[in-house]
């Protein structure tokens, strides 16, 4: 299963990151030398088997239904790139 | 030309917890922007999701009170997308194995009367935030303080035949979270309860047609001209030879229409997966069974109840429609008589009303308790005041604090004179001191009769059982 | 002092030998001294020296631990308040979180010192610490040579003696290899032992935070005081505290180690397999009893790592689009360009290539043959190291097929790059403990690393192990030249 430059260029914009062509024709080389090492699972039997998601399995705890004192907007903001009374801005979202 | 409507819903129901799903911020509505998002929500790095019990227990209350199958082990799982308001760019929900499948509600159709409506699965997952479109210089601003809130998704099977039966799903559905089980406040303008309809058409005996979805349809009135709009849209754009295109599209509720969001072309490739965050969720015999008991008794069976107290139909509808005002109605019923009960109905339902609407009080703030309005119920049974005097003068001042109802009989007088003597004896008063009410009456003026009723109660300051003014006066009268 | 052990230095601080702004200001010094290496990529004197005055307060009130005083470095993977955390990416250059990783807060509390925030490969990602945004560590034995990665500061500060002990974090080997490469002690605990609080997430299911040291007492040491359960990360376990250091008296007899005969395949190298070799026999000499075993899919662990981990980070940085923080691209047509901009500028290529296979990986039609799959072999791969320990107590056996490779050497090919992983790799898919002790040296004068794994849960047996051969040898005290 080799991939084309398409595959590459439908993948990235999933991953929303942008690739110039020559990146796509480079990436394309790598990503299937790659996808050639990983082919290598398509032969194991792996009949009956559960797949491992965890490794020491186990069940999810519970939180009890407490709520916390208002969030320190100044302190979990100070990062934002652009920001105004409060809100985070972007460029505008379109629906 | 005979056209098929085929419409499914999936409704994303906002639960009442205090906390959201996966961190411990308030999901209180109306807080300034960004002050109700933690580092979780904000989806800071390093950041991670613990599961709020609150959640997965309303959860299993939606999922017993619809007769559906709560999954012993259910697991969340990455719905991965880009979107300003989705924080980690990925929403935490549940794929394969939702927390709830199958079960049904019950909906008295406008085209089909009481049918049932079978329910495919219902899941949880986190609520996104919400971005603003008012002008920041041409950028949008994005308030995340809903990012988080827990939601149950709830998808009906594709069974619904036409816009009307789909609001009525979706009004008997909102009465089960927000009354029946009290898992949701079911504040629709606050976007707690929302629909999204899948709606095709086909003609009859046709394979399914395409599908298109209409999102975020938050109000009965919107769901009803959105779905009705999209069925004859569809239907003229076959009729003109047209295809419909798998497609989302939301309803524009100035100019009546739908209009594409995006076409399958566009669509998102999730890519889901289990969230290696969190663990399964397993949930025990044990714990479902201690949920089940604790559960309050279905409204339909205290409806059921409240007719076999006698009440019409429409009392005990009304009188079940919401839980306190359910809950307060049976247990005044349960202490009445057979005789007490329907004028308890008409006591809630008509002066209790209006004094909890005057001072906006919800019936479980009551001023006057169950218990004390059946009392009253049996003072006006047993004779000792009028019905009148009751509601007009006993029920204000219980409301007011003056006392249970024998001490304010006593305190004010109100005690009916029900001795017949007593009451012959006034009555002939009236007859001599009215002759000619008493003649018109005689030669066929049915009005005068209530008149001279009125002056019998008016010169016995209204305490004179009017059962037995009836009787005399109508004996005397002859 | 710089030459101490954790365990020596700690010693020093509680009889009062040294004081804490005294040992900081040692280290401080020796970290602009070597500077050059490129292993710290922030550093705040002020910030360390008040946490070294409270620490002698505390001394003096009686009230401090074993660590307290005593300097740690923090790699910059776990966010920190008062340094910068980076991932040494660019997407995060200068970002202040505004909390600690439990990892560090923990620490803290014990009153460790923080010296400051060290290099890695970029969101963790790498075995040469090559794809730093902000340049290659270097290895201080050799300075054509790689520390290894993805933990390189981590390593190269230890090895350099500019750091007592450095935090750490192995996905697929990033704190063995590293530590092979560079002479130092590493260990990676049982999955869900470290909380993941805090720490910038790579692979979820993979990650685990660890601890660099010159010695497995000092490992075990910093354990004590850094392991346990937190209720903010779902995928802590809940478990009586332990003391780690409880077995490194345990004499050696009798045990039995396991030597996979998979980890001695044609691509070992023939100096590291002497070197190993050579340590194997001095655990005869100690009375241990070597014996093969076999991990007949371990190979395929390369494959299977390689699915789920980039499976995993291409969902765990969708965080990243310059929205909340980090990287905004300045100039972009619309909001989804600047997005796409903003991370094709943030990331570098490797961080591109992970998140662009993990994306295809799990994208529809692909998800069942390739993820699903993936999981399923990494359970037999994990069943296998069960069986194995039904005969053997541990197992041992090299970290890497070669010593630490030189700049540039492995960099063009990403298949070579991901094929050196594979002695570290089946351990981290069954999360299980494992570490790297130095045993020798190879090719140039290079260091090679002894690799010990465990059962769940058997970090204190793991660190005994290692203990002992330490108390019979004296690799692990070896230092670079010119440190």
């Amino acid at each position: 299963m080799a991939l084309t430059s398409s595959d590459v260029t439908r993948i990235a914009h999933l991953a929303r990151i942008e690739i110039t062509e020559a990146q796509t024709e480079q990436m394309l080389v790598q990503l299937n030398e790659i996808f050639r090492l990983i082919e290598q699972l398509q032969a194991v039997d792996t009949n009956g088997i559960d797949p491992m998601s965890h490794p020491l399995g186990g069940s999810q705890r519970l939180r009890e239904d407490v709520a916390a004192e208002h969030t320190d907007r100044e302190s979990v903001m100070r990062n934002a790139p652009a920001s105004q009374d409060g809100l985070f801005l972007v460029p505008k979202v379109i629906e | 030309m005979n056209w098929e409507v085929v419409i499914g819903l999936e409704t994303h129901v906002q639960l009442s917890t205090q906390s959201k799903i996966f961190s411990n911020a308030s999901t209180q509505f109306g807080a300034a922007p960004n002050t109700q998002a933690s580092i979780i929500d904000l989806a800071l790095p390093g950041t991670l999701p613990v599961l709020n019990r609150g959640a997965v227990e309303r959860a299993i209350r939606f999922g017993l009170s619809i007769g559906g199958t709560i999954n012993p082990r259910s697991i969340f799982a990455r719905k991965n997308y880009f979107y300003p308001d989705l924080p980690k760019g990925y929403q935490i929900s549940q794929y394969e194995i939702p927390i709830v499948q199958g079960g049904k509600i019950p909906i008295d159709s406008p085209t089909r009367g009481q049918i049932e409506i079978q329910l495919t699965r219902a899941h949880l997952e986190e609520d996104a935030g919400k971005s603003l479109h008012e002008d920041f210089h041409g950028m949008s601003g994005i308030d995340l303080n809903r990012a988080g809130t827990p939601l149950l998704e709830i998808v009906s099977e594709p069974v619904m035949h036409s816009a009307a039966e789909a609001v009525a799903y979706a009004k008997a559905l909102h009465k089960r979270v927000v009354e029946e089980i009290e898992i949701c406040d079911g504040n629709m303008q606050e976007g707690s309860f929302r629909c999204d309809a899948n709606v095709s058409v086909r003609r009859a005996g046709a394979p399914l047609g395409t599908r298109r979805e209409i999102k975020n349809l938050n109000s009965f009135r919107f769901l009803q001209q959105a779905i009705e709009y999209e069925i004859s849209w569809q239907i003229q754009t076959l009729e003109d030879g047209g295809k419909i295109q798998q497609a989302t599209v939301l309803f524009d509720a100035d100019k009546g229409e739908t209009r594409v969001m995006r076409t399958k072309e566009d669509a998102h490739d999730y890519r889901y997966f289990p969230d290696p965050d969190l663990l399964p969720v397993e949930i025990s015999s044990s714990w479902i069974d201690q949920i089940k008991s604790a559960m309050a008794e279905p409204l339909h069976d205290q409806y059921k109840k409240m007719l076999a107290y006698g009440l019409s139909r429409e009392q005990a509808e009304q009188l079940s429609s919401a839980r306190n005002t359910s809950t307060f109605a049976l247990a005044s019923l349960k202490l009445a008589s057979e005789k007490e009960r329907p004028m308890l109905a008409n006591w809630i339902l008509g002066p209790l009303s209006a004094k909890l609407n005057e001072e906006e009080l919800d019936i479980s703030r009551s001023k006057v308790a169950p218990e004390q309005l059946t009392k009253l119920a049996a003072r006006v049974a047993d004779g000792t005041i009028s019905n009148t005097t009751a509601t007009n003068v006993v029920l204000a001042a219980m409301w007011a604090g003056e006392g249970n109802p024998d001490e304010i009989i006593a305190h004010k007088g109100l005690k009916q004179i029900s001795d017949s003597g007593a009451i012959e004896k006034i009555v002939d008063e009236a007859m001599a001191k009215y002759g000619q009410l008493v003649t018109d009456y005689r030669s066929g003026k049915e009005k005068a009769f209530n008149a001279l009723v009125g002056q019998v109660m008016k010169a016995s300051l209204g305490k004179a059982n009017p059962t037995q003014v009836n009787a005399i006066l109508k004996k005397k009268l002859g | 002092m710089f030459d101490k052990s954790v365990a020596e230095l700690s010693r020093a601080l509680s009889t009062k030998q040294v004081s804490a702004v005294d040992l900081a200001t040692v280290y401080l010094n020796r970290i602009e001294r070597h500077k050059g290496l490129n292993a710290f990529l922030d550093v705040r004197p002020d910030v360390t020296l008040r946490q070294a005055r409270a620490a002698d307060q505390r001394i003096a009130r009686g009230d401090g631990t074993p660590l307290t005083g005593v300097p740690i470095a923090h790699k910059d993977i776990f966010v920190t308040r008062e340094f910068a955390s980076t991932a040494s990416s660019r997407m995060l250059k200068g970002y202040m979180s505004p909390f600690d990783a439990t990892v560090v807060e923990k620490l803290g509390q014990a009153g460790m010192v923080t010296l400051g925030k060290l290099n890695c490969d970029e969101f963790a990602m790498g075995s040469s610490n090559e794809n730093s945004h902000y340049g290659n560590v270097l290895n201080p034995w050799d300075k054509d040579a790689v520390p290894g990665g993805s933990s390189g500061g981590s390593a190269a500060a230890v090895a350099a003696r500019i750091a007592p002990a450095a935090t750490a974090t192995d996905t697929g080997g990033s704190i063995r290899e590293p530590a092979a490469f560079s002479g130092v002690t590493g260990i990676k605990p049982t999955y869900g032992r470290a909380s993941r609080w805090g720490m910038i997430a790579f692979a979820s299911s993979l990650d685990q935070a660890g601890i660099m040291t010159c010695s497995a007492e000092d490992a075990a040491l910093i354990f004590n005081g850094m392991l346990g359960f937190d209720p903010k990360d779902s995928t802590s376990v809940e478990r009586a505290a332990e003391d780690y250091t409880r077995h490194l008296q345990t004499d050696l007899k009798g045990l039995r180690i396991g030597v996979p005969k998979q980890f001695f395949g044609s691509g070992l190298q023939p100096d590291v397999e002497h070197a190993v070799r050579e340590a194997l026999a001095e655990y005869t000499r100690l009375g241990a009893k070597l014996m093969d075993i076999s991990l007949p899919n371990a190979a395929l662990g390369i494959p299977v790592y390689y699915v789920i981990a980039p499976a995993e980070c291409s969902s765990n940085l969708s965080r990243f689009d310059g929205v909340r923080y980090g990287h905004r691209a300045e100039h972009y047509a619309d909001l989804d360009d600047m997005i796409k901009k903003s991370r094709a500028e943030g990331f570098g290529p490797e961080t591109r290539r992970r998140i662009l296979i993990g994306t295809y990986v799990l994208s529809h039609g692909y998800y069942d043959a390739y993820y699903i799959q993936a999981q399923k072999v990494r359970r037999i791969i994990a069943n296998e190291f069960q069986d194995a320990f039904q005969a053997c107590d541990v197992i041992a056996g090299p970290v890497t097929t070669s010593v630490a490779f030189g700049f540039g050497e492995k960099a063009a090919d990403p298949v070579a790059m991901y094929l050196s992983d594979l002695y570290t790799i089946p351990g981290s898919l069954a999360g299980i403990p494992a570490m790297s002790i130095p045993c020798g040296f190879g090719t140039r004068k290079r260091p090679v690393g002894l690799q010990l794994m465990a059962n769940y849960f058997e970090e204190a047996k793991l660190l005994g192990v290692a203990h002992q051969y330490q108390l019979a040898t004296d690799w692990h005290r070896r230092m670079p030249p010119g440190t």
